[in-house]
């Protein structure tokens, strides 16, 4: 049974862009213009690319936010992923570039209100994909350091590593995310101690680290390419046992930086940049 | 320019092995990167897709390198919207470009479908009409494909599961003059074939003798599962999840007995096994190939599908 010619004429075509809304909308009804052999009804049919559609982004979901996915269990994860999807496409074929605004999303949804470190759970997932995926880049060695004037030191600025990352947290959320990632339990972490979280590619693997007080503001202040005097400096009023050689020291350890450069009057002296 | 591009191909060859052998491939998964360099059997070729590989760095790119510098490659593209109504996007396709200067594949292909609109990218191989505005358009972004990558593609066949009421042709019809007027090559999937052919209740070897089959260039085998459609009939799903069926080995059989051996890629996208059951499959496909090389003839192409 065919559908009627008036149907079938150009002017009726349906665009693309009702065929697209349907895909993500349960509620609307199939597009006008498709249909089975010999103008069958297509509801089943299409219900083949809703399902592709939505299947394939709760998936990538569950790809990229693992510890969330666990923590919440499967089913939950699945339903509340299908509101994202609806609410949030993906803007780029990149499907690891998807879930930008998962925390935030996380943040507002309310049957997880109780789980309030869930979001930052969800950032500190997201930063570990993008490290995943970041640029390859040399890492700053102890030499390099080494190799700079002792008294040009507070003046030098680094160059961040691409897969470098803070996050700052009011929640436990390092050890929350160490915890699941490793598959121990949960039951003697508190997840309202505020946690400083670390993610880097020092070699070949990401590594996510917490931070000890005050080196959360040093590094953030020293990735948005303020001077190491100034970073020591605000670190030392944030949390008074700051401690400089430990922050370096940590921070040449888990790689955060590809470069330093020194400026110093009229002196420029890159050391090394991100020549990769 | 000769001395240019000879220039070119010099500073390029990073890779031997550049054309893709009538033999078996697989999909690669990342979880079987270490069984496939360590395996005795060197399978023929592996084939990523390129979207995978659109990072900028990290463990995906030091993996690839590996296979790379002991297989041949082909680069299989999900993501470029070539059946779009709207323009291809432009920075997707330069890290294509950026992919395939990288990696130099023996062989690109992209899909006949869409899977972007208005900003939104929906991650799946959706359908097009096969009318002449869509068939205009997709061999205009064929050509813009191939001008900037400066090579030929192949185009796969799509397994559908409904039709457009405004579709004025065939779909072996809109593949073959895209083939002709925009000169790029194509990818026959045979497992689509079967899916589509069921699903839209036509024969499949029906479908494969109107296929251009001399413009393939490799052939694409997977699974599928069985739903039902709004009448209670199969209604087959592309679901690359378990082993080929039965009925696309034939298939398959049949076209390799026409065409001579092809390079034949198995997929396996979702519930991904353990390495040893994917080289099961391509072993299958390398018996095929073999057996039929050596009862191949020149000029029987064509004569046995009907």
């Amino acid at each position: 049974m065919r559908r009627s010619a008036e149907i079938s004429t150009p002017g009726n075509i349906a665009p693309l862009g009702d065929f697209t809304n349907a895909l993500v909308d349960p509620d609307l009804p199939t597009p006008r213009g498709v249909m089975g052999p010999g103008g069958a009804k297509a509801d089943k049919r299409f219900d083949v690319y809703r399902n592709n559609v939505t299947v394939g982004l709760v998936n990538a979901l569950v790809d990229i936010f693992p510890a969330v996915h666990r923590l919440v269990g499967d089913a939950f994860f699945r339903q509340m992923a299908r509101v994202y999807v609806q609410a949030e496409r993906p803007h780029s074929p990149l499907l690891f570039e998807y879930g930008g605004t998962f925390p935030q999303f996380l943040e507002t949804f309310a049957p997880v209100e109780h789980l309030s470190y869930l979001a930052d759970v969800a950032r500190l997932e997201r930063q570990w994909l993008d490290a995943f995926h970041a640029a390859d880049s040399k890492v700053l060695e102890a030499q390099d350091l080494g190799a700079v004037n002792p008294e040009d030191l507070p003046h030098a600025r680094f160059i961040r590593h691409p897969a470098a990352y803070v996050l700052r947290s009011s929640f436990a959320v390092v050890s929350i995310f160490s915890a699941n990632r490793s598959g121990q339990s949960l039951s003697h972490i508190d997840p309202d101690a505020a946690e400083d979280g670390l993610v880097s590619r020092p070699h070949h693997d990401v590594e996510v680290r917490q931070l000890p007080p005050g080196a959360a503001v040093f590094l953030a202040m020293l990735m948005d390419g303020e001077t190491l005097g100034q970073a020591a400096s605000q670190a030392a009023d944030e949390a008074e046992d700051f401690d400089l050689a430990t922050a370096i020291s940590g921070m040449l350890e888990a790689g955060i930086f590809a470069g330093i450069s020194i400026n110093t009057h009229s002196k420029r002296e890159t050391i090394h940049d991100q020549s990769d | 320019m000769p001395a240019t591009s000879g220039a070119k191909t010099h500073i390029n060859a990073r890779f031997e092995d550049k054309s893709i052998p009538p033999r078996a491939g697989a999909g690669l998964k990342a979880e079987h990167v270490d069984a496939i360099l360590q395996d005795d059997y060197h399978i023929g070729f592996l084939e990523v897709h390129a979207e995978n590989y659109m990072g900028d760095g990290g463990a995906p790119h030091r993996a690839l390198n590996a296979i790379r510098q002991n297989f041949p490659l082909c680069v299989h593209g999900v993501g470029l919207s070539i059946g779009s109504e709207k323009a291809l996007d432009k920075v997707h396709l330069d890290r294509l470009k950026k992919v395939v200067e990288r990696y130099e594949p023996g062989l690109v292909s992209e899909h006949l479908a869409w899977s972007t609109h208005d900003n939104s990218y929906y991650n799946d191989l959706l359908p097009v009409p096969y009318d002449q505005p869509t068939l205009d358009r997709v061999c205009d972004h064929i050509d813009q494909v191939q001008e900037v990558l400066g090579r030929k593609i192949l185009l796969e066949n799509p397994s559908t599961y409904l039709q457009f009421d405004h579709s004025t042709m065939s779909e072996t019809d809109f593949i073959a003059q895209i083939a002709r007027r925009s000169g790029c090559g194509l990818l026959l999937d045979i497992n689509n074939v079967f899916v589509s052919a069921t699903n839209q209740h036509y024969r499949p070897l029906t479908y494969l003798s109107e296929f251009p089959l001399e413009k393939v260039e490799e052939i694409h085998l997977a699974g599928h599962a069985t739903d039902t459609d709004d009448d209670g009939r199969p209604l087959l799903i592309d679901a690359h999840d378990r082993p080929v069926d039965d009925a696309v080995w034939k298939l398959y059989d049949i076209v390799i007995g026409q065409m001579g051996p092809v390079p034949t890629l198995i997929e396996w996208d979702n519930d991904v096994p353990d390495w040893p059951v994917l080289r099961r499959e391509a072993l299958r496909a390398d018996e095929i190939l073999e057996r039929r090389a050596g009862n191949y003839m020149l000029g029987s192409r064509h004569a046995a599908v009907c």
